[in-house]
């Protein structure tokens, strides 16, 4: 290209375009070279891009400002600027953070606990389930998932219809299950495979979180765990499961597996191998997929309304039940709304530096 | 590793019975992986689950010392489809008119000639043929809802405003999402501010964009109050009108969700080939021949996986509604999940399962039938 251009004639240079020059109006469509775009591209492309990012930044900017106003300024008609259409108040701030301070800090804490551990939680169990599907291979039978269905349904039936307590249930279906399997299992030809299983932990996330609400809060009820943190941290954990297995499967799959062989011939354990071998190496998948599931903890909103009473709130149970306890304060609501989103928008932007480096996006493509 | 043969050396007597443990412990590896993640979906999906089938047979009456469950048959279903939770769930049916038979009579001829061709493949498997039917059914009956809650003068039940939410809610995503993924993908300057900023909202707590939206969209004390009351605007009441309380709820649904749908394709056009766009250019095509036969055909595998994964959240959906309008006007923006939640809260726990489990089918129906007829598709053709 350097030595065409350097050429002497603008003879060579016409042949180069070989179309005659636009006029001027003609050009504001062309492209000045490859790969650039023609000025009224450019016009469209970044007028889009500023309008969406006035549409993003707006509805954020709305619960800022709204948050240090009077009443009185937003009662009576917009005021958009600070200090040129109103004066700014710390009001509310004091109020939710001092005046109100341990109600809103005891809600606060609850989800910070409950969003980290279930998170911590979620990863391990998912991270190892993960690992399996990619490095073992597992091939149950068909015939003995279907008799353990059978014997937890018949279980099911004893507890809620004859009134059996539920633990001598889930004895005698472990014990009747293991009978079975011991005596019939053997027979069972048609196996699955991993992809199966796979397949089988991340269809998981078809079912509607309602459908499931109902029992796991006679569940946690039977066991004395309503209103506690604990039964928030298991619930989290489980639902954001089939996330974590889904999304590490792929982060693991593109580890190659020579470290992991060589580990083996030198002795070391499958557990060692995966705690110091594997885990490490999977440190960004770990990072992207662990943000992703603690903001989905930290949002959580359904299961809430089923789980929590009286003395275990989350913060988005906070913010929602501000319009029914005091109608809608919109000042005090945007305190909390925006010390509620300052932490997930400071992950977002953690989460985007992997995001664009086309994690968590590869294992869409399926 | 290199511990290892130190701890053989100074461990005594107690090495068999250690080395016998760490022996059983590798053996049972596979399980020890494996098994807590199941353990955990079993408890907490598949016990459920059934629990919930359990339930949605049954009606719950608070007794004496406890509750009672009695076993009712198919009752809470008959309730919701026939009975006096109609209106609720499906809506207020009115008799078709002529332009409505017409199309229904038009979908169902379409449905009947793509049940015809696959039963007459005989490549399609007895699998194959119980879900297309399964799919055709559906898909008759949703249009047989839609037109008699529309077209005919009814209104929406639960079933339809979350059909609603997922269909139109959806398309406007996708539409806005790739629109955005086109034009950050074009050779900007400050691209990944633009992505930085563009991912931030799938982040917000739903619940907070609720409220956020809820101010944005008053009519007469909202920032954008000045614009309704030019237009005469100003004391209109969106929140009493059905149609714009439910469109207030795609609005502030798709705020949040473009990102997601957006991120995902532009990384898919970051990432199809340079040198086939280059010699599009070259040759002259123009932008949108470019797009159609260059960009499109490489990012349509991504386009319907992440719709697919979009359609199965978007099910879901009951922070919107239910903090924005609470549901209403009456039962307006009423998805399926806040009226199972709202059975649930009057002590109507049958009809609450029963609901969820008319949401579950549905989800399924839609979402396995898309995957087969979508995204499959899109994969075998473009890939």
């Amino acid at each position: 290209m350097t030595t065409i251009d350097r050429r002497p004639t603008p003879v060579t240079s016409i042949a180069h375009h070989t179309m005659p020059q636009p006029g001027p109006i003609a050009r504001l469509f062309e492209p000045r070279r490859i790969g650039k775009m023609s000025p009224m591209t450019a016009f469209v492309v970044y007028g889009g891009l500023l309008f969406w990012t006035v549409i993003v930044v707006f509805p954020l900017y709305w619960l800022l400002v709204t948050s240090v106003k009077l009443p009185i300024d937003v009662n009576e008609g917009p005021r958009y600027l600070p200090f040129i259409d109103f004066q700014p108040s710390a009001h509310a701030w004091r109020y939710v953070f001092i005046d109100i301070g341990g109600d809103t800090f005891r809600p606060y804490v609850n989800s910070l606990i409950i969003a980290t551990v279930s998170t911590v939680l979620a990863m391990l169990v998912g991270s190892m389930a993960a690992y399996a599907l990619v490095r073992i291979e597992y091939r149950p039978s068909l015939g003995s998932i279907v008799m353990f269905l059978a014997c937890l349904a018949a279980a099911i039936v004893a507890v809620v219809a004859a009134g059996v307590p539920w633990w001598i249930a889930a004895v005698g279906l472990v014990a009747v299950f293991l009978l079975l399997l011991r005596a019939i299992g053997r027979r069972f030809q048609r196996r699955l495979g991993n992809a199966d299983i796979q397949f089988w932990i991340i269809s998981q996330r078809i079912l509607p979180p309602v459908v499931v609400a109902l029992p796991i809060y006679v569940m946690f009820q039977n066991l004395g765990l309503l209103n506690t943190r604990t039964a928030f941290i298991i619930t989290y954990a489980t639902i954001n499961l089939p996330i974590v297995v889904w999304l590490m499967h792929d982060f693991f799959a593109s580890i190659p597996i020579d470290l992991e062989e060589s580990a083996q011939l030198d002795g070391a354990s499958r557990y060692r191998i995966f705690f110091d071998i594997v885990l490490p190496l999977a440190k960004p998948g770990i990072a992207a997929t662990g943000l992703l599931v603690l903001v989905l903890a930290w949002n959580e909103y359904l299961l809430a309304l089923f789980l929590s009473g009286a003395d275990v709130q989350t913060m988005p149970l906070l913010v929602a039940a501000q319009n029914a306890t005091r109608g809608p304060q919109w000042w005090y609501m945007s305190v909390l709304i925006v010390i509620m989103i300052v932490p997930v928008v400071t992950i977002a932007l953690f989460l985007q530096r992997l995001i664009a480096r086309g994690l968590l996006v590869g294992s869409v493509k399926g | 590793m290199t511990a290892a043969p130190a701890d053989r050396d100074t461990v005594g007597p107690s090495v068999g019975r250690r080395a016998r443990f760490e022996e059983w412990a590798e053996r049972q590896a596979s399980l020890v992986f494996i098994l807590p993640a199941t353990l955990v979906i079993l408890g907490f999906s598949l016990f459920p689950l059934l629990v919930s089938a359990y339930l949605a047979v049954s009606r719950f009456r608070l007794g004496p010392g406890g509750f009672e469950l009695s076993f009712v048959g198919f009752a809470n279903f008959r309730k919701l489809l026939f009975g006096s939770e109609q209106f609720h769930f499906l809506g207020r049916l009115e008799a078709l008119g002529p332009l409505s038979w017409a199309v229904l009579i038009g979908v169902a001829a379409l449905l009947g000639w793509w049940l015809a061709r696959a039963y007459r493949n005989p490549k399609t498997g007895v699998i194959g043929k119980v879900g297309r039917t399964i799919t055709a059914t559906v898909a008759l009956g949703l249009t047989a809802l839609t037109l008699t809650t529309t077209l005919a003068g009814g209104a929406f039940g639960s079933l339809m405003t979350t059909l609603f939410y997922v269909v139109v809610g959806c398309t406007l995503q996708f539409l806005i999402g790739l629109g955005l993924a086109i034009l950050c993908a074009q050779p900007i300057v400050g691209r990944n501010v633009f992505r930085i900023l563009f991912f931030i909202p799938v982040m917000v707590t739903p619940v907070g964009i609720a409220y956020a939206f809820r101010m944005l969209a008053d009519m007469s004390r909202g920032p954008l109050a000045p614009i309704w009351s030019a237009f005469g605007l100003g004391e209109l009441s969106w929140a009493a009108d059905p149609w714009a309380a439910r469109m207030v709820v795609v609005i502030g649904d798709s705020w949040q969700w473009v990102p997601f749908i957006f991120i995902v394709l532009l990384a898919a056009l970051e990432n199809q080939p340079r040198e086939q766009l280059e010699a599009a250019q070259l040759d002259g095509a123009s932008g949108w021949q470019t797009f159609r036969d260059v960009s499109w055909p490489a990012i349509a595998p991504t386009a319907a996986t992440v719709m697919l994964i979009r359609i199965i959240e978007a099910f879901k959906i009951i922070d919107l509604p239910n903090v924005l309008t609470n549901g209403g006007p009456g039962i307006a923006t009423e998805s399926m999940t806040l009226h199972s939640f709202f059975a649930w809260r009057t002590q109507d726990l049958g009809g609450s399962a029963a609901v969820a489990y008319m949401l579950l089918f549905v989800s399924v129906v839609i979402s396995v039938s898309f995957f087969h007829f979508v995204v499959r598709r899109a994969r075998r053709e473009h890939l």
